[in-house]
């Protein structure tokens, strides 16, 4: 049964080139001894105090170290049940830009809550340095005790290693850059009026997740640089010179035609926000600070967006680990125990059928390449020939940073997760009148389950793909964006409405076409350009 | 190591999303509008004041985004597989959009569930408000919450010093140092007790003396002990506590009077509704306890409850004085002038037995009006007839009679002008 892929071998390496130089220290290989047992656990009323959430977090704080987690400083603030809506509304931000969707979004979530229908989440926590995590007033210490260990020493580690994260994301600005885009926002609405803000912005937001890079940009080249690089182009130039070329006769139509076939943008763009920003005619000056302002906090969130499992996975992961090392050192009391013990069970609870629990998967997916390094079978050994056996603390070390939600499953998900999990998938062709049920978690299926899987977290199958593909400068200076269909996937309807906002952004008219494999233009939108 | 802190956020930045809010209330504001017409035609007047649900379609909400839609191929992995082998085939379920559970098209789905959210009570007033077209001033009359009045509510541990209360502190203090001082106390007199007795007994000898000595020494610790004990301490304060109530000036009484002759359709009622609710929400404002009395009239005045008031018609003709007699008979009957503030509102279409006028309008000048503070008169249709006429000159020579003609709600605003312009200048 195993292919050549399978036997990739990941390495949980810890020369300095792998991590590129960018880590401060290497990961501890084995944990940290205990100083001192406690004389007695520490108290466990019900009921927190700023006091006891101290005492709580140093004990936590002590066991995270002794992990070697490599977290930024934290910051805890205590909030109501009402301020953690107005957090949810907000994208979790503590401060953002006013908007009306963040109203609805509120509206909503109160409605729920109020209603019972819903339970808080029991922390948000932001990634920005220092790293605010948000205690809910209504939560027992014990609750606390989990939202620290959950949130402080799990997602913030994550926050500051993750390749993503440290590839997007500047944590110690962020509050700062959301601070500006709010003044800035008010500020335009006092100018120019609350319904044009408004409409500028909504449109922006129908883009936001067409509006990130997913690589970076080449740095801009010095002048020396440039000057250097021409210097050379013109020296190749002059060696490949060759007199007979310059005595052929000329054929112009082929220069008229090629003129006319030359495109803007040269290559297909896909952050639709960046090129609008950019090249938008008619956009006033504040309206490009807007949409630039929407798409930094697009790319914000992208990390995010892509990391729903490690990054859930590994704070539930390493709440567990800490709580229980914690009790393990007589830290804790056996109510504490079971109290957080309940609310950790119904994190990771997944139901049959339904769609996966990130936290669950995660959190599985973390705790079983544990149990590969410390205790491997043949089977792990034939799968994960590199780690098996290894020390699990860098292993686990290395999985958190280089990867995303992709291909982390792609790299780690084990055969005895699948059957643990009896995952298996269900193929939905459209030609077909029944569904195909095309892999299960047996020895045949491990590989296309584990791919089906990972392609589902894969951000560019998840989203269709629409990219800036042409603008008729000569013309009406129409916008051409293109859907390049993936597996016949078609748009939503509602892309007729979302073609209405880039033209608002636009200015002028804009066009949207599906392009199957096949390269076949299968379906057209357009609208006309916005009246001025 | 680390800086790390705890900070308590909980008593700043409440309602942060407030704005947020008023955004989204902005955008839906027809919506909402017509929602709160309709909450005005479903509550009776006296039940204006409190919130209302709104409903929203939820398609008018999407914030459209570019998606995948149903069709394709699409491969989906789930767990909990318990009887499926490789190469089984499941029938579809049938007319619903959502492919095996598919990731984004059951978000977006055909759900028209509404979007439901409660506007608060200031939003609902805001709104209709607006509505009315009502100045800024008499709405401000309007919302202002009656004058309050601060009146004593026992004693509290804390307070300014201005609030001190010495006797209730001084009693306190007293209590607690006889109580902190029991003991020693009783000791003492015992100790004192047993000096007399050992002073009787012979001093020379030294186990007496040592006895006396020892009593002695004990008895200045006690007194010192006693002594210490402080003798107003933090914990004695007593403070006078008061608590502002809201003060009503007194009673009032309204009367609502509406022509139901078959004239007066469903969109003229409503009309005259609304003015009726302006002026029972201003008087609410000031009167502590308001009743309402509602006299319907065609050729013969009858008083009857909100229901019957607002939603029974009959046909016939009009004669508005029976009405007035009826109102001025209440009056005489059950709220004296003396005890009651009266108030009078009156809503027609204008049609009236033209004989019947004159006789309207000498009612009002020589019985009612000088029992009443404020009386007003809207005219809920165009067409000027001798009622009209009748009432004008009356509305000359008394500044307390109002009338106006309204065929659009917010021109029933400035009926209430002078009243509220009085309000506003006193307030």
């Amino acid at each position: 049964m195993s292919t050549i892929e399978n036997r990739r071998v990941v390495s949980a390496g810890s020369t300095e080139a792998e991590y590129g130089g960018r880590r401060s220290k290497a990961p501890l290989l084995r944990m940290k001894p205990l100083e001192r047992r406690p004389e007695q656990p520490l108290p466990s009323p019900s009921d927190w105090t700023f006091e006891l959430i101290e005492q709580y977090h140093d004990v936590i704080r002590k066991t995270a170290e002794r992990y070697g987690l490599d977290t930024y400083a934290n910051q805890l603030e205590v909030i109501t049940a009402e301020q953690m809506m107005d957090a949810y509304a907000s994208v979790g931000m503590p401060v953002n830009y006013r908007h009306w969707s963040y109203g609805k979004e509120f509206i909503a979530t109160e409605r729920n809550y109020k209603r019972g229908q819903m339970g808080l989440a029991y922390e948000i926590v932001i990634n920005s340095d220092p790293c605010i995590a948000y205690l809910m007033e209504e939560n027992t210490l014990a609750m606390q005790a989990l939202v620290i260990a959950h949130a402080c020493y799990g997602h913030n580690s994550f926050f500051k290693n993750n390749y993503l994260f440290r590839m997007w994301t500047d944590a110690s600005s962020i509050i700062d850059y959301l601070v500006y885009a709010k003044n800035y926002v008010a500020d335009c609405e006092q100018r120019y009026g609350l319904d044009t803000v408004e409409a500028t912005l909504d449109s922006c937001h129908a883009l936001m997740n067409h509006g990130v890079d997913r690589y970076r940009r080449p740095a801009k080249l010095s002048l020396a640089q440039e000057q250097a690089m021409r210097k050379e182009r013109e020296a190749y130039a002059q060696q490949q010179v060759n007199d007979m070329w310059r005595t052929l006769p000329r054929r112009q139509e082929d220069e008229a035609k090629a003129e006319e076939k030359r495109r803007f943008p040269d290559e297909p763009q896909e952050n639709l926000l960046y090129f609008i920003e950019k090249n938008a005619p008619l956009l006033e000056p504040w309206q490009r600070e807007i949409v630039r302002i929407v798409r930094k906090i697009a790319q914000y969130f992208y990390p995010q967006r892509q990391t729903q499992v490690m990054n859930e996975g590994w704070a539930t992961f390493w709440h567990h680990r800490l709580l229980n090392t914690m009790y393990d050192d007589g830290y804790l009391s056996d109510g504490m125990m079971i109290e957080w013990l309940k609310s950790h069970t119904n994190v990771v609870s997944q139901p049959s059928l339904a769609q996966i629990n990130p936290y669950a998967l995660g959190f599985a997916m973390y705790t079983d390449l544990k149990r590969i390094c410390e205790a491997p079978t043949p089977e792990d050994r034939e799968w994960f020939p590199g780690i098996a056996g290894s020390d699990w603390l860098p292993t686990l070390d290395h999985a958190m940073r280089n990867f995303k939600d992709e291909s982390f499953i792609a790299q780690y998900l084990s055969p005895k997760l699948m059957r643990d999990f009896r995952f298996f998938s269900i193929l939905d062709d459209e030609r077909q009148s029944e569904y195909e049920i095309s892999a299960i978690h047996d020895e045949a299926g491990y590989q296309h389950v584990r791919q089906a899987l990972s392609r589902q977290y894969d951000l560019s199958t998840r989203e269709p793909n629409i990219q800036v593909w042409n603008v008729n400068l000569r013309g009406d200076r129409s916008l051409t964006l293109r859907h390049t269909q993936h597996l016949d996937r078609p748009l939503h309807d509602e892309a007729q409405e979302v073609l209405k906002h880039v033209a608002r952004l636009w200015g002028f008219g804009v066009q949207l076409e599906s392009v199957n494999a096949r390269g076949d233009v299968t379906r057209r939108w357009s609208v006309p350009a916005p009246q001025h | 190591m680390t800086l790390q802190q705890i900070i308590d956020r909980r008593l700043s930045g409440k309602n942060k999303s407030i704005g947020n809010r008023e955004r989204f209330l902005r955008r839906y504001r027809d919506q909402i509008r017509e929602a709160v017409r309709r909450a005005v035609d479903k509550r009776g007047i006296r039940d204006m004041e409190r919130g209302e649900e709104v409903h929203i379609p939820k398609r008018d909400l999407n914030e459209p985004v570019f998606s995948h839609g149903d069709g394709g191929t699409r491969e989906v992995v789930r767990p909990g597989n318990t009887e499926h082998i490789k190469g089984d085939r499941v029938p579809k379920p049938q007319g619903g959009g959502q492919g095996g559970g598919g990731s984004q098209a059951s978000d977006s789905g055909e759900g028209e569930d509404d979007f439901v959210f409660h506007l608060s009570k200031e939003e609902f007033m805001q709104v209709f408000f607006e509505d009315l077209a009502l100045p800024n001033l008499a709405r401000t009359t309007l919302a202002e919450t009656p004058e309050y009045k601060t009146v004593r509510a026992g004693y509290v541990t804390d307070g300014t010093p201005t609030n001190l209360h010495v006797v209730r502190s001084m009693r306190g203090a007293l209590g607690r140092r006889i109580a902190l001082g029991m003991e020693k106390r009783r000791e003492l007199h015992e100790l004192e007790a047993r000096l007399e007795t050992l002073r009787l007994e012979d001093a020379t000898k030294p186990d007496v003396k040592a006895l006396l000595a020892e009593t002695e020494a004990r008895i200045v610790l006690l007194r010192q002990r006693i002594a210490a004990i402080p003798f107003l301490d933090p914990i004695d304060l007593r403070f006078r506590n008061r608590v502002k109530v809201p003060q009503p000036t007194t009673r009032a009484v309204m009367f609502c009077l509406m022509d139901v002759s078959g004239s007066m359709d469903e969109s003229r009622k409503d009309l005259a509704k609304r003015f009726f609710i302006l002026l029972y929400l201003f008087l609410t404002k000031h009167y502590e306890k308001i009743d309402v009395v509602f006299i319907r009239h065609h050729t013969q005045a009858q008083e009857v409850d909100e229901q019957n008031f607002f939603h029974a018609t009959e046909t016939g003709g009009t004669v508005v004085s029976s009405a007035l007699v009826l109102m001025e008979e209440i009056i005489r009957a059950r709220y004296p002038a003396s005890e009651w503030n009266i108030y009078g509102a009156q809503a027609s279409d204008g049609d009236n037995w033209h004989h019947d006028s004159g006789r309207c309008r000498e009612l009002l000048a020589d019985k009612i009006l000088p029992l009443c503070r404020y009386y007003a008169y809207v005219q809920v249709a165009e067409a000027e007839q001798n009622l009209w006429e009748e009432y004008a000159r009356l509305a000359e020579e008394t500044p307390h009679f109002a009338m106006r003609k309204a065929v659009e709600v917010s021109q029933i605003y400035p009926v209430f002008r002078d009243l509220f312009k009085k309000e506003g200048v006193s307030a």
